[in-house]
C-alpha cells in the first residue's frame, strides 16, 4: 500500500463525510416538507452547483475510466466521439428549461415519476415510470460500485471485499444522512476535483511524453491510424461515431436523473449560470480526460487492460501524493455518479410506491424513518450484488441507459411541448421504447451502422404522434367526464 | 394565467434556440472532423500539433460553443419567476 497515494484519497472522503453532516443538520433546520428537503434538495440550488451536478452525476465511471481506456486504444477517433457530449451542458436545461422548471412546481412533482402522473393523470404511466427506474438505476448502480470498488483495490493495493466496503460505506453515510442536499454538494466537490485532476494530468502527460509534436509523431509512427477519425483498426464509420449524439447527447435529456437536477434549481438567473458553466466544464473535462487516454500510449506502450490507464499513467507521470489528487478524480466520479443514482431509486421506492399508493396519509415522521431506511436497506443490497455481480444484473446495465432514454424522452419531451400528447400515447411510447431497444439490441447490433439506440428513439416518436392522435377523441371525453 | 402563457412563450423560443445550437454544433463537428480527417494521415497538415481535424472539430469545435452558449444566454435569455403565482393552482 502506497501511504503518499493512499492519504490524499483518504481525506477526500473526510471531505465528503463532512457535508454529509453538514446537509443532514440543514434538513433537521429545515421547516419546509421533509420530501421536497430530502429528495430535491427544497428547489434551492444554485448555478454552480447544479452544473457541476449535472456534469458528475453524467460523466460517470463508463467515461471516466473506461472512456480514457478506450481512447488509448482508439486513438483520437474515441475523443471525437466523446466530444458528443458537449451538448448536454446546454442542451438539456435549455429544452427541459424554464417550462420544466414551473410545471413541476405546479405539480408539486418531487420525482419524475410525479410529474408524468400529473402530465398525463394516469397511474399506469407513473407505475411504467417508477418500475424502470427502479430496475435500471438498480442495476446501472451495482456495475458502478463495481468499478469503485476496483479502483480503490489497484490504488491502494487492498482485496476487493475490502475495497467494496470502504466505498459503500463513505457512499451510504453521507447519502442517507444527507439526502439531496448532500448529493449535490458533494458532486460539486467531486465536479471540481475532476476538473482540476483531468488538467493536472493532461499537462503532466504531455510534458512526460515531449510535447504535443513528439507525441503526435510517436503515434502515427506506431499506427498512423491512431491519428484518424476511423480508429486504430479503421472500425469507426461516420454514422456510428455520430449516433453517439443521440446516446450520450441530445438523449441524456429523458434520463430520470438528470431530469431530476432540471427540478431542483431556485431561479432563473441559476439556470442561465448553469448552462454556461455547464457548456464550458462538460467540454473542458471529456476533451482533458480522453486525451490523457491517447498521450498515455507513447509513454506507457503495452497496457492490456483498458481501465488501468488511467492509475498507471497518473502513478507515472505525477509525484505520488498529486497522483493521489488526481486519482480522487475518478473516485469522485463514481461516487457523484452512485450517489444520484442511489437517492433515485430510493425516492422511486418511498415517494412513488409507498407514499402515493400504499399509505397516503404517512406522517412526516413515518416517511422521515422509511426515507433514510430505504436508503440505507438499498445500499445495504447494492454491496451485497456487487460482491458477486449476478448475471441478469450485468445484463440489465448494458441496457440502463440506453432503456431509460428510450421509455422516457418523449413523454418528458413531448408531454412538455405538445398538449395533444396523451397518456395513451405516452405508455405505449414508453412501452415501445424499452421492447424495441432490448430486441435490436439482441438481434440486430448496429442497425444501419448506428448504436442500437438511435431506432427505438425514433420509433418511440412516431408512437407516441400516431397513439396520441388516434386517441385524441376517446381521452377528451375521458378527461371531460373526470372533470365532472 | 396570462402570466404564464407568457413564461411559457419564452421557454419555447429558448428550447428552439437550444435545437438551433445543437445543429450547428453538429454540423461543425461532423464537417471539419470527416472534412478533413477523410485524406490519408500523410497529407495531415498540423495546428499546434495537433491533426487539423481533430484540432477544429474538437478543440475548435468546443471554444466555438462555449463562446456562442455565453452570448445566447447573455442577449436572449430571459429571467422569469418560477414560482406558482396563483394560488388556486396549488
Amino acid at each position: 500500500m502506497n501511504i503518499a497515494v493512499v492519504l490524499p484519497l483518504f481525506l477526500f472522503i473526510l471531505l465528503i463525510f463532512f457535508i454529509g453532516f453538514w446537509a443532514n443538520r440543514s434538513i433537521r433546520l429545515s421547516k419546509k416538507d421533509f420530501m421536497q428537503e430530502y429528495f430535491l434538495g427544497g428547489r434551492q440550488l444554485g448555478g454552480f452547483i447544479l452544473a457541476m451536478t449535472m456534469m458528475a452525476t453524467y460523466g460517470s465511471a463508463s467515461s471516466f475510466i473506461g472512456g480514457p481506456g478506450v481512447a488509448y486504444t482508439q486513438g483520437l477517433a474515441w475523443v471525437l466521439l466523446a466530444m458528443t457530449q458537449v451538448v448536454t451542458g446546454y442542451f438539456v436545461l435549455m429544452i427541459l428549461g424554464k417550462k420544466f422548471a414551473i410545471k413541476a412546481r405546479q405539480y408539486k412533482a418531487v420525482t419524475l415519476t410525479d410529474y408524468l402522473r400529473s402530465r398525463y393523470q394516469s397511474h399506469t404511466v407513473a407505475l411504467i415510470a417508477a418500475v424502470s427506474i427502479i430496475v435500471f438505476l438498480f442495476s446501472a448502480m451495482a456495475a458502478q460500485w463495481v468499478g469503485g470498488a476496483r479502483l480503490i483495490e489497484t490504488v491502494a493495493g487492498i482485496p476487493y471485499t475490502s475495497a467494496l466496503f470502504i466505498f459503500a460505506a463513505s457512499v451510504l453515510v453521507y447519502v442517507v444522512i444527507g439526502g439531496f442536499r448532500a448529493v449535490a454538494l458533494t458532486d460539486a466537490v467531486q465536479g471540481s476535483v475532476m476538473f482540476i485532476g483531468t488538467l493536472v494530468l493532461l499537462i503532466a502527460t504531455i510534458i512526460a511524453g515531449g510535447g504535443i509534436d513528439t507525441i503526435i509523431n510517436d503515434l502515427s509512427a506506431e499506427n498512423p491510424n491512431l491519428i484518424t477519425p476511423f480508429g486504430a483498426e479503421l472500425t469507426l464509420s461516420p454514422a456510428y461515431v455520430s449516433s453517439f449524439w443521440i446516446l450520450v447527447g441530445v438523449a441524456v435529456v429523458g434520463l430520470p436523473q438528470v431530469t431530476l437536477r432540471a427540478m431542483s434549481y431556485k431561479s432563473s438567473q441559476a439556470m442561465h449560470r448553469a448552462i454556461i458553466i455547464g457548456t464550458v466544464v462538460v467540454g473542458f473535462v471529456m476533451l482533458n480526460m480522453h486525451l490523457i487516454g491517447v498521450f498515455a500510449r507513447p509513454i506507457l506502450p503495452g497496457i492490456e487492460v483498458g481501465d488501468r490507464v488511467m492509475p498507471m499513467i497518473a502513478l507515472e507521470v505525477l509525484p505520488a501524493w498529486v497522483a493521489g489528487l488526481v486519482l480522487a478524480a475518478p473516485m469522485a466520479a463514481i461516487m457523484s455518479t452512485v450517489d444520484s443514482l442511489l437517492l433515485l431509486v430510493s425516492s422511486a421506492f418511498v415517494k412513488d410506491i409507498y407514499v402515493t399508493y400504499m399509505k397516503p396519509d404517512a406522517s412526516e415522521k413515518r416517511v422521515k424513518t422509511m426515507s433514510f431506511g430505504v436508503t440505507a436497506v438499498l445500499g445495504i443490497l447494492v454491496f451485497l450484488m456487487a460482491l458477486q455481480p449476478p448475471d441478469l444484473l450485468i445484463w440489465l446495465n448494458l441496457f440502463a441507459f440506453g432503456g431509460l432514454e428510450a421509455t422516457f424522452i418523449w413523454p418528458v419531451v413531448l408531454g412538455l411541448y405538445w398538449e395533444k400528447g396523451n397518456k395513451y400515447g405516452a405508455i405505449s411510447s414508453m412501452l415501445t421504447g424499452i421492447v424495441s431497444y432490448i430486441v435490436i439490441d439482441q438481434f440486430f447490433s448496429q442497425p444501419l451502422g448506428m448504436h442500437s439506440v438511435v431506432l427505438p428513439v425514433v420509433f418511440s416518436f412516431i408512437i407516441y404522434i400516431l397513439v396520441s392522435l388516434g386517441t385524441s377523441q376517446e381521452y377528451v371525453s375521458h378527461t371531460v367526464e373526470q372533470s365532472r | 394565467m396570462e402570466k404564464q402563457d407568457h413564461r411559457f412563450r419564452i421557454a419555447n423560443r429558448e428550447a428552439l434556440i437550444g435545437i438551433g445550437l445543437a445543429v450547428i454544433n453538429f454540423l461543425w463537428w461532423f464537417g471539419f472532423a470527416y472534412g478533413l480527417g477523410s485524406k490519408p494521415p500523410e497529407e495531415y497538415s498540423y495546428i499546434l500539433g495537433l491533426p487539423a481535424w481533430f484540432f477544429m472539430s474538437c478543440v475548435g469545435g468546443f471554444l466555438l460553443m462555449s463562446v456562442l452558449v455565453i452570448f445566447v444566454v447573455k442577449i436572449f435569455f430571459t429571467d422569469v419567476s418560477l414560482d406558482v403565482e396563483d394560488e388556486e393552482f396549488k
